[in-house]
This record gives structure tokens, sequence and C-alpha cells, in this order.
């Protein structure tokens, strides 16, 4: 059913722009109906799921708008948690190695909870773009024009995101 | 003439192969950045592992939300739907 696949999606893509989940059901219910009612003009050119969450996106804009919520861009979307480096470029203190080890522990329901809950505090930007990506499992063009940004932005943001969500797993792991 | 040589492992830093590992995933490098990425890669275990992580960091992160739709929501949506066929 088309509503339990992308209802959930629809749901935490709003929560990036306004401030509770009920707000964000209601959102992603106007963009339902939208849809039933057949307003917003969908013309078969993009997917029917490109074209619901941009509805998402488009509502969810000016209702945070009208809860002075919506924050286009944030100072922490520039900080970076790649790793230390030398002045030369070469790793200052080598990564831990872990990824072997961590496989197991992944499939865990507390990690999932863990990293669902770190996703809901990263600034806007960087938590559509993994919430679409990673979670979702959207392509990157299909990311990009329901977002409205470059694909370079989009991998910018995406980037940021998964090295956070790294340096969580790290901690989980060697724990 | 520029001579032509295979790319070595040192010709990208640590750093840059990290910067450009989201790049590389997405298979948004160029042919000749991605040669020097992977001969980075074959000599350098750190950044291997690194990039191990982040595919490991994706694989977690497609594990979250793979929730049911909250049951209040499907009802409410349900309510919607029926409405609307009924035309109301």
């Amino acid at each position: 059913m088309l509503v339990e696949r992308h209802h959930p999606a629809m749901v935490r893509l709003a929560l990036g722009y306004v401030r509770s989940r009920a707000v964000a059901e209601e959102v992603a219910q106007d963009a339902w109906l939208g849809l039933l009612r057949g307003l917003d003009g969908f013309e078969g050119r993009a997917s029917l799921r490109t074209w619901l969450f941009q509805i998402v996106v488009n509502r969810a804009i000016s209702t945070g708008r009208r809860e002075h919520r919506y924050l286009p861009v944030d100072d922490r979307e520039l900080e970076n948690d790649d790793g230390a480096f030398s002045q030369d470029g070469w790793w200052m203190t080598p990564p831990a190695h872990w990824a072997d080890l961590a496989v197991d522990r992944i499939a865990a329901r507390d990690v999932a909870d863990r990293i669902q809950d770190l996703i809901s505090r990263l600034p806007a930007g960087q938590r559509q773009v993994v919430t679409l990506r990673d979670v979702e499992g959207l392509p990157s063009v299909e990311v990009c024009l329901i977002l409205g940004i470059t694909e370079a932005n989009q991998r910018v943001l995406l980037h940021r995101a998964r090295s956070r969500i790294r340096s969580l797993l790290e901690r989980e792991v060697m724990t | 003439m520029r001579r032509r040589r295979a790319p070595s492992g040192h010709d990208m830093t640590c750093r840059q192969a990290v910067a450009l590992v989201t790049d590389y995933l997405d298979g948004a490098l160029t042919g000749e950045q991605a040669a020097l990425f992977r001969a980075h890669l074959a000599e350098c275990p750190h950044c291997t592992e690194h990039l191990a992580q982040i595919r490991v960091t994706v694989a977690a992160t497609g594990q979250v939300g793979i929730d049911d739709l909250d049951p209040l929501a499907r009802a409410d949506l349900i309510d919607l739907y029926r409405r609307w066929r009924a035309g109301t």
C-alpha cells in the first residue's frame, strides 16, 4: 500500500522542518490530501514518490516558518568529523580498526535507535539528506530534486552526516 | 609532453582520500580521481579501514526506520481516504 510505504518517510522528512511529530503528521497528511485531490499539479514528469516528498518539503517549510522554526543553514553544518590529520595530510592518529567487529553489532535494535536519535539532532540539511539517502535509500538524483539542491551540495551534507554517524558507531563498538 | 605513469599511493594524501569517500561511493569522481583514490587505498590500510567504516555506517543507517506506520496515523489516513472516496 502506497501510504504504508511512504508515510513514515514523509513524516520523518517533515520533522526536519517543524517542531513536533503531530505537526509533521499533519504536513504528511496534507500532502496525501493534495495527492487525492490531484490539486498539486502532478504531471507525471517526476516519480510519484519524488513529487510527494517535494510537496512535504514545501509544506513543511511554510509550516515551519509560521512556527519560527525553519533555519536553512546552521553553523554546525560546517563541523567535520573526518579525523585528525597532520599538516601534510597523513593520519595523525591512525583510525582504530573496528569495521569487521561492527558488522555483528549494527543489527542490534539499540544501535539503530541511537543512530535515529543522532540523526534527529543533526543540522537540518544533513538530516534531510542522510534520511532520504541512507535511511530511505533514495538515489542521489531524486534527493536533489526533492530538496532542490545540487549534487555536490548534497554530497557535502551526506559526507558530514555519515562522519557523525561513523563516530557514534565507533564509540558504540569500542566501549 | 607530460609523462604518463600509473598513480602511486602517495599522489593523494590521507586527508584528501577521506574527504573524497562520499564522492567515491556515489561514483562522482572523475576517472583520474578514482584511479588516484584506488591507488592510495591499495597502499594505505588506514584509509581502507575508514572506507570500510563508512560502508558499515551506511548499512547501519539503513537499519533505522524500518518501523511500521504509527497505528494512529494509519487510522487517520484510512479515514481520510474513505471520506475522500465518499466525496465529502
